[in-house]
């Protein structure tokens, strides 16, 4: 039932159908239908909003610390620095993301560059 | 609203008078035509917020490759899905060999964020005689870059012509990005492995910033510190359900946090 455990042509699609667009466009046209009928402060939409919130959170936080590819050859303690001080960087410039995003890679190439 | 229409006019008018200079004949906004406003579309879609989305969905398909996934699955996923978060959360799951209901199920949870999200842009979005299909079908256009635009600029365009509008905007983003993701396939095998790292850093740094950037109330902040944490543990612990017991234990404690802040606060 995983992505790669059928070999027929249309599997691949069917699951991004399925787990992809089906997920997600559920909630845009539940989205519609509410219209202005919930509101945007209701206690029930702030469960959803952090539940959300911390699950793309864990994401990020696995890519920094268990990346794939040409990533994985990097330090551990390089990666979680760049992604730190790319962080503080975007809040230091009163939250600029290209500010944030730029420091990061520079960081990071920087370490490669010096073999950290 | 007909008072409220012409002040959006006059605004609008104002707003696009630098376009006016690069056409040949200059066309009063008010009477503009609607393939007018598509383009404008089209051409808000190249703009700052639509670079970075540029460069993240360069990150992304880094991403899907390095999982596995071919150029065809990917360019499907980014046109069906086009919602970042959720498709590094589908890849993810692939990686992991989650089964299809496990996949499904995380993404769902990843996903749920874009109900408040349209819920906000369609009252901005529909005039009088909008159809009910043409919002469910540009629904489908609600990511978080789109939305922040849209949120930005529609109130500077004549009502009847906002879903022509976001059309163009939307339209634009999911094609250019499309063609990003398909491109990267082609010229991923050729880069140096530092220049690959740097790809791969993208997503995470895209995220990390438009999460913070994007979050309504402290409790948001909470969560993702929250789930920046839980994730790499319940990667170890529990390596095939670790995105959505973090997102469970995560969100349901930061939840917990917003609803003891407010105790305090009013008492």
């Amino acid at each position: 039932m995983s992505y790669f455990s059928n070999g027929a042509w249309w599997w691949p699609y069917l699951f991004i159908l399925v787990a992809g667009f089906a997920a997600t466009d559920v909630w845009r046209f539940l989205g519609v239908y509410l219209g202005d009928k919930l509101s945007e402060d209701s206690d029930l939409l702030v469960l959803v909003r952090t539940m959300a919130t911390a699950l793309v959170a864990a994401v990020i936080g696995n890519l920094i610390v268990f990346p794939g590819g040409a990533l994985a050859h990097t330090s551990l303690g390089l990666r979680i620095a760049a992604a730190a001080l790319g962080f503080v960087a975007y809040l230091a410039s009163g939250r600029r993301m290209v500010v944030g995003i730029v420091t990061a890679e520079l960081l990071l190439l920087a370490g490669l560059y010096l073999k950290f | 609203m007909e008072r409220r229409y012409t002040a959006f006019a006059t605004v609008a008018s104002y707003g696009h008078a630098c376009y006016g200079r690069h056409m040949s004949t200059w066309i009063p906004d008010a009477t503009a035509p609607r393939s007018t406003w598509f383009l404008r579309g089209v051409r808000a879609a190249f703009s700052l917020p639509g670079l970075i989305l540029i460069s993240s969905f360069i990150g992304f398909a880094a991403l899907a490759k390095d999982a596995g996934v071919t150029a065809t699955h990917a360019a499907f996923m980014a046109a069906t899905v086009w919602a970042l978060p959720s498709m590094v959360v589908l890849v993810g799951a692939i990686t992991s060999g989650a089964a299809l209901p496990a996949a499904m199920f995380a993404v769902t949870l990843s996903a749920i964020r874009l109900m408040p999200m349209v819920m906000a842009l369609v009252p901005e979005m529909r005039a009088g005689k909008t159809r009910q299909w043409v919002l469910y079908l540009l629904a489908h256009f609600v990511a978080v870059t789109s939305w922040v635009l849209a949120m930005e600029r529609l109130k500077r365009i004549p009502p009847d012509m906002r879903t022509t509008y976001y059309a163009g905007l939307g339209g634009t983003l999911v094609m250019t990005n499309i063609i990003v993701v398909t491109a990267v396939f082609a010229v991923a095998d050729a880069l140096p492995s530092a220049i690959s790292a740097a790809l791969l850093m993208l997503t995470p740094m895209y995220f990390l910033t438009s999460l913070w950037g994007s979050a309504r109330e402290r409790a948001g902040h909470v969560a993702m510190v929250l789930g920046l944490v839980l994730g790499p543990v319940f990667h170890i612990v529990l390596p095939e359900i670790d995105l959505l017991v973090a997102g469970l234990i995560g969100g349901t404690a930061a939840y917990g946090w917003h609803l003891w802040r407010r105790k305090v606060r009013e008492a």
